[in-house]
């Protein structure tokens, strides 16, 4: 037992709240279910301050390395002597910082929730699930083994298709939530093999051997070279797939627009700032390993992420329904997360990259789901996804409109606003790895800001729109999160973070770079001015742009054609190529070899059916036949 | 008392009574003539178990006393027999072994 051990609580209570509210929760009033697991959510808050406060500052000596601390750990599964499979708690900064937002985002969520799910069908379940996601991201966050952290992997998949397909009897959420489940699962088979990879080349799945720099994973030589690449490379780029697909990287996105079919406070906690962070959570977990064994996988991540930005602002451009142009948004910001790791070094001020990573991780926590709560209070108050039916906003959803505008600034980047910080510190580290990169990502600052503002004058400037019932503000219970959030959009910029989440656990200083800075808030600042010529009063100015892009406008609005691509991929080739006759085969060849065995041995009895014929003195014969026979076999015949 | 009656007379004729007995057996379709024949294998049994013991051990009994028991479960068989052949008329109304041939298959 250390000083931590009282960690095991927080992913264990929501686990009892979902347990609780699941199976009792239809015989209580639907109230009831939102109020015990907003406690819960509360305590277990709670719990993650205490042990920041504790990790961070007071239990901390000023200017050591801060390690990380295995709290709690059962052996679950001793298969051979490296073969264990364990379960348990690991605390690093990272760790540690995961647990701050994903409480408070969930509790945030919890409350606005019993608001906005009020008179809903099925309100406990949804609460239940909420609870269930909870604690499966607690665990994935808190693991300490790498297998571990793949059983809770699937986990918050599947909570996610739960949740997806709350509404099940919607046809479009239905195929949404298989959607998301099929890609995630698909990714997870490479970063299954990754694991195995990993796994066999070092013997250990714990994080803390595979990180240490003595350790098997850091002292790696030999595995055979494929490709220029040697194996652990390849390991890691595998473990990065399933990464990408559970953070929605190009080309497996596809699924992240169409989740946005659940409810939505569902987009904010899941596919805003909890399980889409997952992919760069598990990067920064092995970024030691990423960053001195392997840097070319550093690259792909790199790639990766700043083409999914690029890809995903330009779409964002274009489309009309709020809630996917808040999904692209987030598969943008996400983008400059995995750009962010990808081009950090290790170990001081090297590792910038890896800090502002994980810092835009915590900015972005709180400004998307602020973001998608706003947009909740909107349709709430709508009735509608689409921007286009509304406008005037402004007068009749005051606290929505403060907050949402808090929001969009600090996507934007504008200073003092935390989304400045984060997103500076990435520009600067971009700018000392590769230009290329830096260009995309200076480019994507500006789309950011044009079309998080054209969203924003959509809603609420532009022409009165006639509504049928006048939208009325909402409830304290979800303009109250709202606040919270927003509260946190704008302060948690000045938290000291390079000096708490670092990749070698040193702290450094980090200082505004102004050659950076000044020209990416001017770019944020010159896209909400295009925005505002644009949107601001309804004019024709949109859509003679549209007019004059024509392809690629066409292009962008139908999300650059990858879902039809990859129905043509599945149905044109993989199904009629492969799943076809690989069905006609189990039908024709696997079965019909067992209704062939069967069939015989139906004739053979048919032939043997006749001995009975049910006339008794047949029997006799028989019987006596063979007795005699035998008789004459043992007494007479048979020598001794 | 054995006479000059070699003992293999009497199993040559028991033999031939069980055989007989047997033949009936498996040949008739009355169901009574059947039962007949059932009698005739028992008392077969029966003359070979008193002839051994006349012959081979006169002193002793065991063979007459176990040829009354045979006597004996051959009335009470007999008996029962007669009650299924009762309820076989009453549910077929026929007593031809051919016609009880439910169970074929």
């Amino acid at each position: 037992m250390n000083a931590y051990s009282y960690t095991v609580l927080i992913p264990l209570i929501p686990l009892f709240v979902f347990l609780l509210t699941g199976l009792t929760g239809h015989k209580f009033k639907p109230l009831v279910s939102g109020l015990i697991g907003t406690a819960g959510l509360t305590i277990v808050a709670v719990l993650s301050y205490m042990t920041a406060i504790s990790y961070f500052w007071t239990g901390h000596v000023e200017g050591t390395a801060y390690e990380s601390v295995k709290a709690f750990e059962i052996t679950w599964l001793n298969l051979t002597e490296f073969l264990t499979i364990k379960l348990g708690i690991l605390l690093d900064p990272i760790a540690v910082m995961m647990l701050v937002v994903v409480s408070t985002v969930s509790l945030m969520v919890h409350i606005y929730s019993i608001g906005y799910m009020k008179g809903e069908r099925g309100f406990h379940r949804f609460f239940a699930f909420l609870s269930l996601f909870t604690f499966s991201m607690l665990g994935l966050v808190l693991a300490t083994n790498i297998f571990q952290m793949y059983i809770f992997w699937e986990l918050v998949g599947v909570s996610s298709f739960l949740l997806i397909g709350f509404y099940y009897q919607k046809p479009s959420a239905v195929s949404a939530s298989k959607k998301a489940f099929i890609v995630t699962r698909f990714a997870d088979l490479g970063f299954l093999i990754g694991i195995l990879m990993l796994s066999f080349m070092t013997n250990t799945f714990d994080f803390q051997t595979l990180v240490s720099s003595d350790g098997p994973a850091i002292t790696h030589t030999g595995g055979m070279a494929f490709m220029g690449l040697s194996a652990i490379t390849w390991a890691l780029i595998f473990i990065f797939m399933g990464g990408a697909g559970k953070s929605a990287m190009f080309p497996l996105h596809i699924w992240l627009p169409d989740a946005m079919e659940g409810p939505t406070p569902v987009s904010a906690l899941i596919h805003a700032a909890t399980m889409v962070v997952a992919g760069v959570y598990l990067v920064a977990r092995l970024f030691p390993v990423y960053a001195l064994v392997a840097p070319d996988a550093l690259t792909v991540v790199a790639w990766v992420g700043g083409i999914s930005s690029l890809f995903a602002a330009i779409i964002a451009c274009t489309q009309n329904d709020i809630k996917r142009v808040l999904a692209y948004s987030t598969m943008s910001q996400i983008g400059y997360m995995m750009l962010s790791l990808g081009v950090s070094g290790y170990g001081g001020h090297d590792g910038l990259g890896f800090m502002a990573g994980n810092w835009h991780l915590f900015t972005h926590a709180m400004f998307k789901a602020l973001l998608f709560l706003g947009a909740g209070a909107i349709i709430h108050a709508v009735h509608s996804n689409d921007m286009r039916e509304m406008g005037g906003l402004r007068k009749h959803l005051p606290i929505t409109h403060i907050t949402f505008l808090i929001g969009c600034l600090t996507i934007a980047g504008i200073p003092p606003l935390s989304g400045f910080f984060s997103k500076d510190e990435i520009l600067v580290a971009a700018l000392h790895h590769n230009k290329i990169l830096f260009a995309i990502e200076f480019l994507v600052a500006g789309l950011t800001a044009f079309y998080m503002f054209r969203l924003y004058f959509n809603i609420f400037w532009g022409k009165e729109t006639h509504y049928h019932h006048t939208p009325h503000e909402s409830p304290l219970v979800m303009t109250i999160p709202l606040m919270i959030l927003a509260f946190g959009a704008i302060f948690s910029g000045f938290l000291p973070f390079s000096e708490l989440v670092t990749s070698d656990g040193l702290p450094f200083e980090a200082h505004i770079n102004y050659a950076v800075a000044v020209p990416s808030v001017l770019i944020g600042v010159a896209g909400i001015l295009v925005a505002m010529v644009m949107y601001r009063k309804s004019t024709a100015i949109p859509d003679k742009i549209a007019a004059t892009m024509g392809g690629f406008y066409r292009g962008a609005y139908n999300k650059f054609y990858m879902d039809e691509l990859y129905l043509f991929v599945t149905k044109k080739i993989i199904f009629r190529y492969i799943s076809q006759p690989v069905a006609w085969f189990d039908r024709n060849i696997v079965d019909g070899t067992m209704n062939l065995i069967g069939n015989t041995i139906v004739a053979a009895s048919n032939l043997i059916k006749g001995f009975q014929s049910g006339k008794l003195q047949q029997y006799g014969y028989v019987f006596i036949t063979g007795t005699v026979a035998l008789v004459i076999i043992f007494i007479f015949l048979w020598q001794r | 008392m054995t006479g000059n009656i070699p003992l293999e007379s009497f199993l040559v004729l028991s033999t031939l009574m069980f055989f007989i007995g047997i033949f009936g057996f498996l040949t008739r379709r009355n169901l009574i003539t059947m039962l007949m024949s059932i009698e005739l294998i028992l008392n077969s049994v029966n003359i070979n178990f008193v002839a051994f013991n006349r012959y081979l051990y006169p002193d002793n009994l065991q063979g007459h006393f176990f040829s009354l028991i045979i006597i004996a479960v051959a009335a009470a068989e007999a008996a029962v027999a007669i009650a299924i052949i009762i309820n076989i008329y009453r549910n077929f109304k026929s007593i031809e072994v051919d016609q009880v041939n439910q169970m074929k298959n």
